[in-house]
């Protein structure tokens, strides 16, 4: 029988109904809608013109640099170029800034970055320096907070992957780096199988309150497991140094699963106050090792690199009282001490509960003998003769711990995303707050100090799928701001970051704002090719080398018509801007650089190198839009053929002669200006 | 004249001293790309920026406009009006000293002709700064635009707003003038009515007396 539509129709409508009422009762995630207090928007807002009420640092993480945002607004300042080249502004291109990146593998031209640390006097930051860790190739950065420019690397030697970085001494005086791979030392051709015999791990302490003068103190030769994190003790502690270690096992194979096979790894409480002891008694050797010190000298502005050729390497079984090994659960992470310096919190990736050290019975159990065994050396104690307390069921996967100085701690859940709030001395839970996806660090401006700025907390997210419109494959990592200050966290603002904001440091705008540099003194610099008036300007050659001393001006360069390079030269561009004047910086591009560009700083000189690949006439101009007539800002550079007789000639027009003449005359020439 | 008088004219002359050490006269300058302002100290011995470099900057950015470049060694009166200064100082102490009225008058004709010929001087020089321009190398020409800042006030110089205000040695030279003529008027009341004693007496005895008694 034939159906009629007329019979067929409510069927068919039925089925559509259904399947609609199917398709709208589908499960959707419960977890995206925000929920955003109705005062957010005015808690973040820093109304233009206005300035933010914090300095935030934020680690780039593979993107090697730093990048500062302003707090609460979350509006990006600066990023500071630190372990990877950036052509932007030649950093690691310019002559003057490529020995920065020397390493004892050569030249390094990038890292990955993870923790900034800011330089401390009496537990407190003093805002004077950033500190950041490469975690690639290990190297410790010292940024200056005047100038928002990297101006010391160290590279340290005996370890790989140096994670376990920068964290530093209460008085400023040391940073440190603990390896996270292990590896042989000396690292010589050996089996991967001899892991257990001959790899071995390092903590590092790195002398780091003097500029230009950073140098690794000592190394601490470790059993070779992984070092994660560490963090000075302070307070009663102060003289401890906190490190988590992982890979107790000593897998060096799917440590995924044959590293996560302990109940236990360790926490290793380092007293580095007997470590200076026993490295002053001379019971430290000195071992060979070959290792990088750049530094930035202050007054020609070019980076030097020497070659460090021996270390102090301390090991325990020689300076008795030196490292003890604090039994923690499940591949600790984070190790974080609290304001009072009498808590040590780890955060144990794979653990159910949050292990809470106390400092005072450490002391008690190393007093009483309290061990379990030894490891190369060093005493293990009894988990329970030094806990402090535990915190039950705080989600998944703690990580990391900063404190409000309220008596709460604020700790990391990577795997349930989430921020978890909980009181010290109660271990109780007081209040959780999601974050957008996959909360590595927090950080809470001073939250690892004595006395925390306990107003905001930063979220550091790996995973931001559905937060901002989508880019492509890869999408942006996040910071989220907290407000931290009442009894419930309020979630007030989400940030987009470069590259990993992995961990971050902040303090309150008022303690480096106006210490900023707005340029450098012209009198001061020191750079041989420093040009202070354009008489002094011109071309030389030495062979096939072809040195230009150029000076930048709003609005030109002189010379600016330069002739006589012939194909096979290399030539060697030194641009000084000679403006005395802030946010006047002048850029210099010469078309086909296979290097970068210059931005050359007012009173700075920098150099770049350009080997031309043909002939021809070439243009070269200002790309920092300098002034009204930045167009006009440019020049060109005949290139001959080799063995032309055409002459070396740099020279400029009249007009541009004339400015300059007048100029001079007030250009200031001794050091005190006016 | 009085004690007090010559006391107040001593001061007066002493506070010029500070002359030397103090700006006579600002010019602040704000534009668009200089919201921190720039700025420049009139003093007795020179031209200086308020900051290091302001000067040097103005004279960059007045390249544009074909404005001569200030410099302060090119002025000759920042040679000689230190020793008018000097003069005047040694003036008022003399005054001070004699305790004559009319030296005391003279010092202060001296102090108000000196800071006429000041204010006169101040304006001839920025009337040449901001009209003797070198159109021929000038990068901006704008037909019939001048670039005197004002003696006292606000004008605006194409995106440059200039302010020009008395500083702290205008305002110590005023009160050292105006300490001179208050030592001539505190000596003026300080004279005793000059009444005939015979006067006087008959007075005494005048029936008018009776009345008001």
């Amino acid at each position: 029988m034939k159906p009629s539509l007329k019979k067929l129709l409510p069927t068919a409508i039925a089925v559509v109904g259904i399947g609609a009422l199917l398709f709208a009762c589908r499960t959707t995630n419960p977890g995206v809608k925000t929920a955003v207090t109705n005062d957010a928007a005015q808690k973040v807002f820093v109304a233009p013109g206005q300035y933010d009420e914090y300095y935030a640092f934020l680690s780039g993480g593979f993107s090697g640099q730093i990048a500062v945002y302003g707090i609460p607004s979350g509006r990006l300042l600066k990023v500071i170029p630190v372990f990877s080249q950036n052509p932007e502004n030649a950093w690691g291109y310019s002559e003057e800034t490529k020995p920065m990146l020397q390493t004892s593998h050569g030249f390094v031209p990038w890292d990955d970055s993870h923790h900034p640390e800011l330089s401390q006097t009496d537990g407190m930051p003093n805002g004077k320096w950033i500190f950041i860790n490469a975690n690639n190739t290990p190297r410790i950065a010292r940024v200056d907070l005047t100038r928002f420019e990297t101006d010391e690397i160290i590279e340290i030697p005996n370890a790989a992957g140096g994670h376990a970085a920068p964290f530093t001494t209460p008085d400023g005086r040391f940073v440190v780096s603990a390896t996270r791979f292990s590896v042989p030392i000396p690292n010589t051709d050996v089996a991967i199988s001899d892991y257990k015999k001959s790899f071995r791990g390092t903590i590092s302490f790195v002398k780091a309150d003097v500029p230009g003068k950073m140098e690794v103190a000592f190394q601490i030769l470790m059993p070779g497991y992984d070092y994660d994190l560490g963090h000075a003790g302070k307070g009663p502690s102060d003289g401890w140094f906190f490190f988590t270690s992982y890979n107790s096992e000593q897998a060096y194979t799917k440590l995924e699963a044959n590293a996560s096979q302990n109940d236990k790894d360790y926490v290793a409480a380092v007293n580095w106050k007997r470590a200076e002891e026993c490295v002053a008694a001379g019971k430290a050797k000195t071992t060979p090792s070959s290792y990088k010190h750049n530094f930035i000298d202050e007054n020609s502005r070019i980076a030097t690199s020497e070659t460090k050729t021996s270390v102090a390497m301390l090991d325990p079984r020689d300076c008795d009282g030196l490292v003890y090994f604090l039994p923690t659960p499940k591949s600790p992470h984070g190790v974080d001490v609290d304001p009072t310096g009498q808590y040590i919190v780890a955060g144990g990736k794979l653990a159910t509960v949050i292990p809470v050290h106390s400092f005072a019975k450490l002391q008690k159990a190393i007093n009483d003998k309290e061990f379990e065994s030894t490891i190369d050396g060093i005493p293990v104690l009894k988990y329970n003769a030094i806990l402090a307390g535990e915190v039950k069921n705080p989600g998944l996967g703690p990580l990391h711990t900063e404190f409000d100085g309220k008596g709460y701690a604020y700790t990391s859940m990577f795997i349930s995303s989430e921020v978890v709030k909980w009181k010290l001395g109660t271990w109780e839970i007081v209040d959780r707050i999601p974050t957008y996806y996959s909360i590595g660090h927090l950080m809470i401006p001073g939250g690892d100090t004595k006395r925390p700025w306990g107003k905001y907390l930063i979220a550091m997210n790996k995973i931001t799928k559905d937060r901002y419109l989508p880019t492509g494959p890869e999408l942006a990592q996040a910071a989220q701001l907290i407000d931290i200050s009442g009894e419930k966290m309020k979630l007030l603002l989400d940030f987009p970051t470069i590259g990993e904001p992995h961990y971050a440091q902040a303090l309150p705008a008022s303690m480096i704002k106006d210490k900023q540099v707005k340029f450098y003194s012209l009198a001061q610099n020191s750079n041989p090719y420093k040009i202070m008036k354009e008489a002094e300007g011109g071309i030389n050659r030495a062979g096939k080398r072809v040195d230009v001393k150029m000076l930048a001006i709003r609005s030109h360069f002189a010379p600016d018509n330069i002739e006589g390079v012939q194909l096979g030269d290399t030539v060697y561009f030194h641009v000084t801007n000679v403006e005395q004047d802030w946010d006047i910086l002048h850029g210099f591009a010469v078309l086909g650089n296979n290097n970068s560009e210059l931005i050359v700083a007012p009173g700075e000189t920098r150099t770049i190198k350009w080997v031309p690949t043909r002939v021809g006439v070439f243009p070269f101009y200002c790309t920092d839009f300098c002034s009204a007539l930045h167009q006009e800002m440019q020049g060109y550079i005949r290139v001959s053929p080799a063995g032309t007789s055409v002459p070396l000639i740099a020279k400029l027009s009249d007009k541009a002669l004339t400015q300059t003449g007048r100029l001079e005359k007030t250009m200031p020439t001794k050091h005190g200006h006016e | 004249m009085s004690k007090r008088s010559r006391l107040l004219t001593a001061i007066g002359a002493v506070l010029l001293a500070a002359l030397y050490f103090v700006p006579l006269w600002s010019i602040q300058l704000f534009a668009p790309q200089y919201p921190e302002g720039l700025g420049m100290s009139i003093r007795l011995t020179t031209v200086v920026g308020n900051r290091p470099n302001d000067l040097n900057t103005i004279n960059q950015l007045n390249h544009y406009i074909g404005m001569k470049a200030i410099e302060p060694e090119g002025i000759p009166e920042l040679r000689y009006f230190p020793l008018v200064v000097a003069a005047l100082i040694a003036l008022g102490l003399g005054a001070a000293l004699v305790g004559k009225r009319g030296v005391v008058i003279a010092w202060l004709g001296g102090l108000a002709a000196f800071g006429a010929a000041g204010l006169v001087d101040f304006w001839r020089w920025s009337y040449d700064y901001g009209h003797n321009l070198d159109f021929e190398h000038a990068v901006i020409k704008v037909p019939g635009m001048t670039y005197q800042p004002p003696i006292i006030g606000t004008k605006q110089l194409l995106n440059f707003t200039a302010s020009s205000w008395p500083a702290a040695g205008a305002y110590i030279a005023l009160a050292a003038f105006a300490l001179g003529v208050v030592a001539l008027v505190v000596q003026s009341e300080a004279i005793p009515p000059v009444i005939p004693r015979s006067a006087a007496t008959r007075d005494l005895h005048s029936p008018a007396r009776g009345v008001i008694a």
